[in-house]
């Protein structure tokens, strides 16, 4: 057992758990996200409730931070190991005859979905961060002196997304993610040793998730920039 | 058919190369890619030249020497086959064709397209066997029952010829498709089972200290292998990797 980590079979059953755990994070916060469109009161009592239960804030975030940090690590350290398996590059080299765009590239759609991911901690999570834990207002009020005034978690997605910059940003951000996905998802599967029966009907599932989650997440973000009222 | 040729040329394995341009004419599309080759070389030991040096030994797609990177494919662009097998009718007159060879770390050029394929030898020797001790009692292993899908997947993983094809395509020059076929052909028969655990520790072991790449399943190897051997054989490597490594 011990480090299974420096064998490359351990390193990529690392980096598929990781990716397994981060499919499942995005599917959740798609499913909460989703609500917004629906119901802005059920959006501002998941958003409540995810920012303020103990186990989500102190247990699930902290194991959710590492999780994104050491995909990205792992990632760019195979990159690197890989680039140096070959010193001499071919001449010609015909990648598409035989391999999927997707699958080459996952540096790069991971690259940019890591630029993505700062730029929305940037928006979101720092604004949350200073909120409860710096201001110390753990109310999810829009005005914390007046219980009457509503959270303010629906206002503040839709003043987001006002700006079409951030629209595009966003929608960008998500055809990376929809990139990555379309081999990541299969990957993880096939790294974890599950190829069997089942890997024909997983592969209609990454499609569905893969392309259905990133396009879900784009309709909610054009959805709020324009139907919004601000 | 008339072609242009862009070949890898290097003098030795120390040596600088460069791709150099032939011109080839009257070529039969009957003709196999290697007696393609073995043309061009008589025409250049008449005019003093030094010849092309390519692995080549059975000629008949079994044996895994021959190689060569064919217009960006390992073993050109048919499926299924070795460069061997495959024949000039799958090219067309005024193609210009780039050969070069195996590029990895781990294959190392010793002359212009002969790479050292040592690094799946000792492979092979850190496990990629099954010990046959002569106690006496050795069971005959046709009375052994073995199921028959078992028996397929095993034969259909011993089909690997060891030509390389799977790391010369793969973009990480990972060479799992190769161990995991090894790895596979003993782990799916009873007589292979009783050293599973110490023979995929070995191989990946001694796999990852030749300098292979880490597989991100992009599948190149799967697609370009002249024998077809599947990516199941890999995701069956990883379990029984892991399985080694928890039981220790």
């Amino acid at each position: 057992m011990s480090g299974i980590l420096n064998s490359s079979i351990g390193r990529k059953f690392a980096m598929a758990l990781s990716a397994l755990f981060l499919m499942v994070f995005i599917l959740q916060h798609f499913a909460i996200n989703i609500l917004s469109v629906f119901s802005p009161d059920a959006f501002n009592e998941a958003s409540h409730f995810m920012g303020t239960f103990w186990a989500v804030q102190y247990l699930l975030q902290p194991v959710l931070i590492l999780g994104v940090i050491f995909h990205f690590v792992m990632g760019f350290v195979l990159e690197i190991k890989n680039n140096n398996a070959r010193k001499v590059s071919y001449a010609k080299n015909n990648g598409s005859a035989n391999s999927s765009w997707m699958s080459r590239n996952m540096i790069w759609s991971g690259g940019f979905i890591l630029i993505f991911i700062v730029i929305h901690m940037i928006d979101f999570w720092v604004h949350e961060m200073n909120v409860k834990y710096i201001a110390g207002d753990m109310t999810g009020l829009i005005n914390p002196a007046d219980p009457g005034s509503g959270f303010r978690y629906y206002e503040e997605l839709v003043v987001k997304f006002e700006p079409i910059w951030r629209v595009a940003l966003y929608c960008v951000g998500f055809v990376f993610l929809a990139l990555h996905l379309l081999h990541g998802f299969g990957s993880a599967f096939q790294s974890i040793g599950a190829n069997n029966k089942y890997t024909k009907a997983l592969q209609g599932i990454s499609k569905v998730y893969s392309i259905g989650i990133p396009a879900g997440f784009i309709f909610i973000a054009l959805y709020h920039h324009f139907t919004g009222t601000h | 058919m008339n072609l242009t040729l862009k070949i890898w040329r290097q003098k030795g394995a120390n040596a600088k190369g460069k791709m150099v341009d032939y011109q080839i004419n009257d070529v039969s599309p009957d003709m196999s890619f290697l007696e393609m080759l073995d043309v061009l070389n008589s025409e250049l030991i008449i005019k003093g030249d030094e010849p092309v040096a390519f692995d080549h030994d059975c000629r008949e797609g079994i044996c895994g020497s021959c190689s060569l990177y064919i217009n960006g494919e390992a073993h050109g662009p048919d499926r299924l086959v070795t460069t061997c097998q495959l024949h000039m009718r799958k090219f067309k007159d005024g193609d210009t064709i780039y050969i070069e060879p195996w590029r990895a770390k781990a294959f190392p050029v010793i002359k212009d397209l002969i790479v050292d394929r040592s690094s799946f030898d000792r492979i092979q020797h850190a496990g990629g066997f099954v010990s046959v001790n002569t106690s006496g009692n050795t069971q005959d292993a046709n009375s052994i029952p073995i199921e028959k899908a078992n028996a397929d997947a095993a034969f259909d993983a011993a089909t690997c010829i060891g030509c390389g094809a799977c790391v010369a395509s793969c973009k990480n020059s990972s060479a799992m498709l190769f161990v995991s076929a090894k790895v596979s052909q003993f782990a799916l028969l009873p007589q292979g089972q009783v050293e599973a655990t110490d023979r995929v520790m070995n191989m990946v072991n001694q796999m990852d200290a030749e300098g292979f790449g880490n597989c991100t399943n992009t599948g190149a190897c799967e697609v370009e292998c002249p024998k077809g051997i599947s990516l199941e054989n890999i995701a069956r490597m990883n379990r029984e990797y892991l399985k080694a490594s928890f039981k220790g």
